[in-house]
C-alpha cells in the first residue's frame, strides 16, 4: 500500500484511502475564517502561525521579488498548504512591511499590473533576527485547555473527568485525522508538510498524555482523600461532585 | 466481505468472584468488529483491556453476553470445538516472545498451516508470501534472535494472519519498541487491515491507537467513550466547541 501512496496528497491519482483524506485535508486548510486558518481551534498552533504571516513572507522574498498572488502561493506551499492565506491577508501585510520599511516596491509589475516586491536590508536583517531567536513561553497562545480543566476543577457541578474524557475522545479523532494525513504523505517528497504534521501529531499526542495524566493525579488525590474522611486544607477536589466521581475508579 | 462481523461483543461481562466481593473486570461491553476494520482500545491499567482481549480470544468466557467469531457464538462450543476456532480464526500479537526461538522466521509463520495440514512445502511458500507482505521476506531464514523486536513483530503479525485467520488480537505490540520502529508495526497491521483483515489492538499509546479506524475507551470495565467509526472531519473542526 505504501507505494500506491506516492504523491497521493496531491490530487492526481487516487489510491484507496485518498479520496476521504485529500477531503480531510481541503477541510483542514479550508479558507473559511479569514484572520485565522482552520486548525486553530483545535490546536491553538495555526495562531502562531498567523503570527508568522510577516516572518513568512519575508522569508519567501528572500528567495526572490515576488507579486502578492505570488507570494500568496508560494506560502500555501510551503505550509503544505495547512495554513491558507487569502490574498488580501497578503497585501494588507505587505502594505505593513513596507510601511516598516522591510520591504520595497520594485517598480516593476507583472504584465497583469501588479506590482512586485522585494526585500530592504532591514527586512533581510528583521528576518535573519526571527530565525536566530528562539520563540518564548510569552508568545505562545495561552492553554485554553489547561484553563478549563483547572476551572471545572474548582467549580461546582462540573464533572472534571467528563470534561477531560471528552477532550481525550476529541484529541484521539484529531490525532486519527493526522495519522491519515500522514499515511497518505509518507511516500511524498513534500517534507515541509510532513514536519508540519508530525509536529501537530506530536502536539496532539502530549495533549492526550497530559489528559491522562491529569486523570490519574485527581484519582491518586481521591483515594488518599477517602481514608482521611475530611478533606484536606489544600485540597482543590473540595466539592463533592468531581470527589464522588473520582473514587468510582 | 465488507459487512461480515468478525468479532462481536454483546453485552459482555466478566465478573470474579461472588456476592459482596465480586470484582467486576468488564460490565456490558458491546463491540464489533468489521472485516478490514482496525479497532483500538485504550484505557489505564486495570480498566480491563486484557480482559477484553481474552474473551475476544475465546481464552476466557464471559460472565454475562455473548462472545462471536465470524458469527459463531463461543459458548456453544465444545472444548475441542473452541479450540479449533482459537487456532484456526484468529492470531494473537503480544507485546514480546511472540516467535518460538528454535524456529526460523518463515518456520514461525508455516508453523500454523501445518498445523492446519497443509503441506510442508506449501505452507512454507505461504509462510514466503506473508512475510514479503509485511516487509521483512529477506529475513525468512533467521531465527528470532537474529531480528529486531520490530522485524520479531512483523513476523509475529505475518503469522497471526496466515491462511484463512483474518483477525488479529494485539496486546500492546507495541510496548517493548521504540517509537518508529512501533509505528512501523503499526503501519504493517493498518496495512493488512486495509488489505481485509481484522484487528483488535489494545495499546496505552495514543499516537499508535492512532492508526485505528476507532478508538474506544475503557474506564473501571465499562466503554466510556468512543471515537467512533470513520469520524468526519466536520467533528474533526468543531471538536474543541466547548462554550
Amino acid at each position: 500500500m505504501r507505494s500506491g501512496d506516492r504523491n497521493g496528497a496531491d490530487a492526481g491519482e487516487v489510491p484507496q484511502r485518498v479520496p476521504r483524506d485529500a477531503a480531510a485535508r481541503a477541510r483542514l486548510s479550508g479558507t473559511a475564517v479569514p484572520d485565522m486558518p482552520r486548525l486553530t481551534g483545535h490546536t491553538a498552533y495555526a495562531y502562531l502561525v498567523a503570527m508568522s504571516i510577516r516572518h513568512g513572507l519575508l522569508a519567501l522574498l528572500e528567495r526572490s521579488p515576488m507579486y502578492g498572488y505570488q507570494l500568496r502561493h508560494e506560502f500555501e506551499r510551503s505550509t503544505g498548504a495547512t495554513w491558507p492565506l487569502n490574498v488580501g491577508q497578503v497585501y494588507t501585510t505587505l502594505a505593513r512591511l513596507e510601511r516598516d520599511g522591510l520591504v520595497e516596491q520594485t517598480g516593476e509589475s507583472d504584465e497583469d499590473g501588479k506590482v512586485v516586491y522585494r526585500l530592504t536590508d532591514a527586512g533581510h536583517a528583521e528576518l535573519t533576527g526571527w530565525f536566530a531567536t528562539p520563540l518564548a513561553g510569552a508568545d505562545r497562545p495561552r492553554d485554553e485547555l489547561a484553563i478549563k480543566v483547572a476551572l471545572a476543577l474548582t467549580t461546582p457541578g462540573v464533572d472534571v473527568r467528563s470534561v477531560l474524557q471528552t477532550q481525550r475522545t476529541a484529541t484521539l479523532r484529531h490525532l486519527q485525522e493526522l495519522t491519515r494525513l500522514k499515511a497518505v504523505a509518507d511516500g511524498s517528497e513534500d517534507t515541509a508538510w510532513l514536519l508540519v504534521l508530525d509536529s501537530m501529531i506530536f502536539r496532539a499526542e502530549a495533549e492526550v498524555r497530559w489528559l491522562d495524566h491529569s486523570e490519574t493525579r485527581l484519582a491518586r488525590l481521591a483515594a488518599t482523600q477517602r481514608p482521611a474522611g475530611a478533606s484536606g486544607p489544600s485540597t482543590a477536589v473540595s466539592t463533592d461532585e468531581p470527589s464522588d466521581e473520582a473514587v468510582r475508579r | 466481505m465488507s459487512t461480515g462481523a468478525v468479532l462481536e461483543l454483546r453485552g459482555v461481562g466478566r465478573v470474579h468472584g461472588e456476592g459482596p466481593t465480586a470484582v467486576h473486570a468488564l460490565r456490558d461491553i458491546s463491540l464489533t468488529l468489521r472485516s478490514g476494520e482496525l479497532i483500538a482500545v485504550m484505557g489505564p491499567s486495570g480498566s480491563g483491556k486484557s480482559t477484553l482481549l481474552h474473551l475476544a480470544g475465546g481464552l476466557d468466557a464471559p460472565s454475562d453476553g455473548a462472545v462471536l467469531v465470524e458469527g459463531t457464538d463461543l459458548a456453544t462450543l465444545s472444548r475441542a470445538e473452541l479450540a479449533a476456532v482459537r487456532r484456526r480464526s484468529l492470531g494473537y500479537v503480544f507485546q514480546d516472545l511472540n516467535l518460538i526461538p528454535a524456529l526460523t522466521a518463515a518456520e514461525n509463520v508455516a508453523l500454523p498451516r501445518e498445523l492446519d495440514g497443509v503441506r510442508a512445502r506449501d505452507a512454507r511458500r505461504e509462510a514466503l508470501d506473508a512475510l514479503a507482505e509485511v516487509g521483512v521476506g529477506e529475513l525468512a531464514d533467521r531465527f528470532p534472535d537474529e531480528m529486531s523486536g520490530g522485524q520479531q513483530q512483523r513476523v509475529a503479525i505475518a503469522r497471526a494472519l496466515i491462511g484463512p485467520r483474518r483477525l488479529v488480537l494485539a496486546d500492546e505490540p507495541t510496548g517493548a519498541l521504540d517509537s518508529q520502529t512501533g509505528e512501523d508495526v503499526l503501519r504493517v497491521l493498518r496495512a493488512r487491515c486495509d488489505a481485509g483483515a481484522s484487528g483488535l489492538l489494545v495499546t496505552h499509546e495514543a499516537r499508535h491507537a492512532a492508526w485505528a479506524d476507532r478508538v474506544v475507551f475503557l474506564r473501571d470495565g465499562a466503554l466510556v467513550d468512543d471515537t467512533g467509526a470513520a469520524p468526519p472531519p466536520e467533528v474533526l473542526l468543531t471538536a474543541d466547541g466547548f462554550g
